[in-house]
Order: C-alpha cells, then structure tokens, then sequence
C-alpha cells in the first residue's frame, strides 16, 4: 500500500450513519448534546468542527458504545445500533483522542488484539500491510511505551484499522503530529477512504479538514450549527482580500473606482479590496481592479492577497452565533 | 446477529493470561513464596510440636486448605480487579466497550484469565505444600471443583471491586482490610469448635468461614459444616456477583458516560 495524495473521489449519497434527535445529559447536569441530527453518506470524509467542550467526542461515544444517549436515534449501515450493536460495532472503528492503550504490549501484540477483540480470525499479512502502510512493521516488536508520539498515534490507527471497518472515526487524529506527518497521515486517511471506508474525523486544524473533508459539520453547545459541501462552503462564504499599497495618499475612493469594493487604511495609504466568492472571482476582480488604478493613473508599490480561509469561516460562524 | 463471540472471548483471555505471564515475579512467585513461608513457620516449625494437632488432623496439614483458601481469596480478588482497573485507568478501556462484546465475553474473558492464574498458584502452592506437610486430599474432583468455584466468584469478586474503584488505593483497600482478615478469622488456623461462646455465634456470621471448611471437607472428610452449606454459600457468592456485573453492563455504572 504506497500512499497517494489526497484527492476526492465521487461518494455515494447512501447514508452510512443517521442520528436523529440525540441528546445527552450526564448525571452532573451538564447538557453536552442536544437534539443532534447528522447523516453521514457512504464514502465521505466528515469533519466534525467546534471549539473545546463542544461535544465532539461525546457525539463520536454515543455511536461507538462508551457514551450512553439521553435520547434520539442511531442508525448504522441502516439498522438501529440499539439493536443490532454487536454485528454494527464489528463495522465501527474508532482512534481516540487520548493515547490510551496498554503501553507495555508490543506493537504487533496489541494490534492483533484489536483483530481478534473484535471477532476476526488471525490475518498476518493483513496487519503486516496495515503496520507497513502506517511505518510501524520496523517496530512491531517494540514496546508501545518506547515509540515517539506520532507512532503511538498510529498504533492507535493500526488498531483501529486492524478489523477492516467500514466506518472509521477519528478523534483529533493529527493532535501532537509534527506537520510533515500530519501530511502523511492525511494522504493515508484519503488513501482509506479511497479504500471504500467512510471517515468521521473531529480536529482542530481547520486546515486539515480544508484539505482532506468532503463535509464539514460546525457543532456549538452541543448543537449542529451547520453541515455543507466543503467546497461550496469555501465558496458561499469564503472571500479574497487585497491590499495594495499606494505611493501617495488618496484623500477618498476615486469615483472611477466606486464599483470595487473599497475601503481606505493606513492614512490613504493602503487600498483595501474585499470581495469574491471563494472560487477564484475574487481574484479575478483584484487583476481587473490594478489595470484600472492604472488606466486611471493610481500608481502602487504593493498587493498582498488572501483567500479567507475554512477557519475564518469557522471563526466568523462562531462570533455570529455568539453574537 | 452474533449471540455469543467466541473469538473476542479467546482474545481477552489469552491476552490476560499474557500479562500475569509477564509479570509472573509478581503475580505468581509472590504469593507462592508467602504461603510457603507460612507451611514452613506454621506447619514445619510450630505444627510439628503440636502433638494432638486438630480436629483429628496433624496440625501442618490441617492448616493446608485454609492457607491455600488464603491465597486464592487475595489473588482471585486481587487478578480479578487489576484486569479491569487498568484498562479503566489507562483508558484503554475504550476499545472494550467499542467492540461487539457483551457481559458474556468480557466476564469469561477477564474473569477466566483471573481464575486461571489462581488454579496455577493453587497447583503451584499444594505441590510446594508436599515439601513441608504430609497431607492428603479426600475428594480430589470435589477439590478441584471447589477451588474452581471458589477463584471463580472471587475473581467476580474483583471485577466488581476493580469497576467500583477509581483508585489504587481503594483496589488495594478491599483485600487488605476484608479479605484477609476474615480469612484469618475464618478457621484457617484453627477449628471454629474451638471458639468460645459469643465468639463461635460471631464466627458463623464470617462467609469465609464456610469457604475454608468446604474445602478442609475436600481434603480431610470432615469440617465444622456439612458440605452442602459450604457449597450453597459459595454458589449464592457467585449468583450474587454475576447478577451485580449483569446490572453494571445493563445500566454501564462507571463504564460508560
């Protein structure tokens, strides 16, 4: 298995996973889902975003069985998990976010475990290609307690992946990963999804689910603000932003320029575009907005552009919902 | 839909038989090494001038089911908790209750492994026994029976204790403060016959003290109690622990969130 890069394929809109109504309410009081209504499509990578007590994980509990739902509904490959759990689970994979696994086993040890905790019969050239994919078979006689923090995070992966499932969740799974890693392990990720698995991943780095989601799903309080296409999130709300710095002053925005959207900082020094769409309008208008300072005789020293980021995006949705 | 996964079931047990493997200084040399040292002091030393011995028995070997009674109770318990704690504590306990097992596997697994490693030690302890004792056992397969049963409902037992603790200390509080010393109180150095009143009446209220006579019964023929009540006060131990763990699976106390 060599990696690839991380590229999209066409998913199927069959949903793998439909959760209607959950909430929970742990024995403290505290509310940490309220009325989560989320389908997952077979094939897709799905990034669940939200700040820190959000309640990610406890979402990614209540469909893997550590978290038990106060109410609602989940439904796996079509059939209710309340009922059909054990033959649901054994097609359910989950990477945690905490380090957490016996860490005087051996890698091989503790994968093939995971094999056979989960019902599969003793495959070695299964778990050999999964620990070669992962770089772990040179240190699959090691103790888990001597491997560097990456690699404990991709046993923690190999022994998800050890029983082959279809639904794979991924709790913060880059968390600590130094970002050359972090690369690999997205292009391993695309490559499972790739593979048929559908991928749930929770992150921090907006970046990453930019980079490798189909979806993403905002989750505030406990509550899903918002799920969309990526890309057509990238280009509903996303914008470019120039600044071009200027020689001399202007006192105001020229009227041959009033179409742009303009603004003056830095004492006139500085025009300000911001506009687009996220899908490369923007820049577009910025190219045709320097011919113009041209033809109307507005030299400028400078232009710095920016797409606005998924985490802009984030952050705006965020302090809008705040506010 | 799958009733019972037996290879989930192999899985857990062979992976804790593993571990006690691991740490066998631990887990399997220093309880051998105690209870010797007790055959030695007790039986060798102090039983061999005890010319009437007791209840019919040479002293050294009277006190062979008690002490090895003694052993199992601590390490059954002690096995028992440890292999659930752990995961708990680490958090590694996550994978357990996120793969296709029910109550059936986890406790056959878990508990198994822990009743196992005691009939090692209880093998390991009777053949070091020969050493320093001449014993005999009366009803060997009754023997084996109640050993099993025994290091069965206390490895139970354990499990219980290991979800319930949220801490070392208190895993090591329950054997420390009520197993052992209900064993020492429970006959296993002597007859309850020999008590005096009240202290015969408060003896009986000790559950241990029917343990060790149901096998003294095993070894020697004879005991304080019938059989029957021995053998009926451990199978009620062992419903009493499996109904427990079946309701902590049932409504997930202090596994699941």
């Amino acid at each position: 298995m060599e990696l690839s890069p991380v590229s999209r394929i066409t998913r199927s809109m069959e949903p793998i996973l439909e959760i209607s109504g959950l909430t929970k309410t742990y024995a403290g009081g505290f509310t940490a889902l309220q009325g989560v209504d989320l389908t997952i499509n077979k094939g897709e990578i799905f990034a669940l975003l939200g700040p820190n007590g959000a309640g990610k994980t406890t979402l990614i509990g209540a469909v893997c069985g550590l978290v038990r739902p106060s109410s609602g509904t989940i439904r796996a490959f079509g059939e209710d998990m309340t009922h059909g759990w054990r033959a649901l689970r054994a097609r359910i994979g989950l990477v945690p976010q905490e380090l957490a696994t016996d860490m005087f086993e051996t890698v091989l040890h503790s994968v093939n475990y995971s094999r056979g905790l989960f019902g599969l019969a003793p495959d070695a050239a299964r778990i050999e290609e999964i620990l070669r994919a992962l770089s772990l078979w040179d240190k699959r006689k090691s103790q888990i307690r001597a491997l560097s923090g990456g690699m404990k995070r991709r046993v923690l992966i190999a022994k998800a992946l050890a029983h082959e499932p279809d639904l794979l969740f991924l709790d913060e799974p880059t968390a600590g990963v130094d970002v050359e890693l972090r690369r690999d392990m997205w292009a391993q990720i695309a490559q499972l999804r790739d593979r048929g698995t559908t991928i749930i991943l929770t992150t921090h780095y907006i970046e990453e689910a930019e980079e490798m989601a189909d979806r993403v799903g905002i989750i505030q309080a406990g509550s899903i603000r918002m799920v969309e296409d990526t890309r057509s999130l990238m280009k509903r709300l996303g914008r470019t932003e120039a600044h071009i710095g200027l020689p001399v002053p202007l006192p105001a925005i020229p009227a041959a320029l009033a179409d742009y959207n303009l603004t003056l900082a830095d004492d006139g020094l500085e025009l300000v575009y911001r506009g687009g769409d996220g899908s490369g309008g923007g820049k577009a208008q910025v190219a045709q907005l320097t011919k113009d300072l041209v033809a109307n005789g507005i030299d400028y020293t400078a232009i710095d552009i920016r797409e606005s980021s998924l985490e802009d995006i984030f952050v705006d949705l965020l302090e809008g919902a705040a506010a | 839909m799958i009733a019972f996964n037996a290879r989930s079931t192999w899985t857990i047990y062979k992976r804790e038989v593993m571990r006690a493997l691991r740490t066998a200084m631990q887990s399997i040399l220093g309880p051998v090494l105690t209870t010797v040292l007790y055959f030695v002091v007790f039986g060798a030393a102090i039983g061999s001038k005890m010319d009437s011995g007791m209840a019919g028995v040479n002293y050294g070997a009277f006190i062979v089911p008690g002490l090895l009674l003694l052993t199992l109770l601590s390490e059954s318990t002690s096995n028992g908790s440890f292999g659930i704690y752990m995961p708990r504590f680490t958090g590694a306990i996550y994978e357990l209750l996120s793969a296709p097992v029910g109550v059936a596997e986890t406790l056959i697994g878990f508990v198994g492994a822990a009743a196992t490693k005691s009939l090692i030690l209880a093998a390991i302890i009777l053949t070091t026994a020969t050493f320093f004792v001449d014993y005999t056992v009366a009803h060997p397969f009754y023997a084996l029976g109640f050993i099993l049963l025994v290091s069965a409902s206390f490895s139970l037992f354990g499990f219980i204790l290991g979800i319930w603790a949220d801490s070392f200390e208190k895993l090591g509080i329950v054997p420390v403060l009520f197993i052992v010393p209900l064993t020492f109180l429970g006959g296993t150095f002597y007859s309850i016959d020999l008590l005096p009143e009240p202290w015969r009446s408060v003896a009986m209220a000790n559950p241990v003290v029917y343990l060790v006579n149901g096998l003294r019964w095993c070894f020697y023929g004879s005991s304080d109690f019938p059989i029957g009540l021995s053998l009926g006060m451990t199978l009620g131990f062992l419903a009493l622990c499996i109904s427990f763990i079946a309701w902590i699976f049932r409504t997930g106390w202090r596994l699941r969130a």
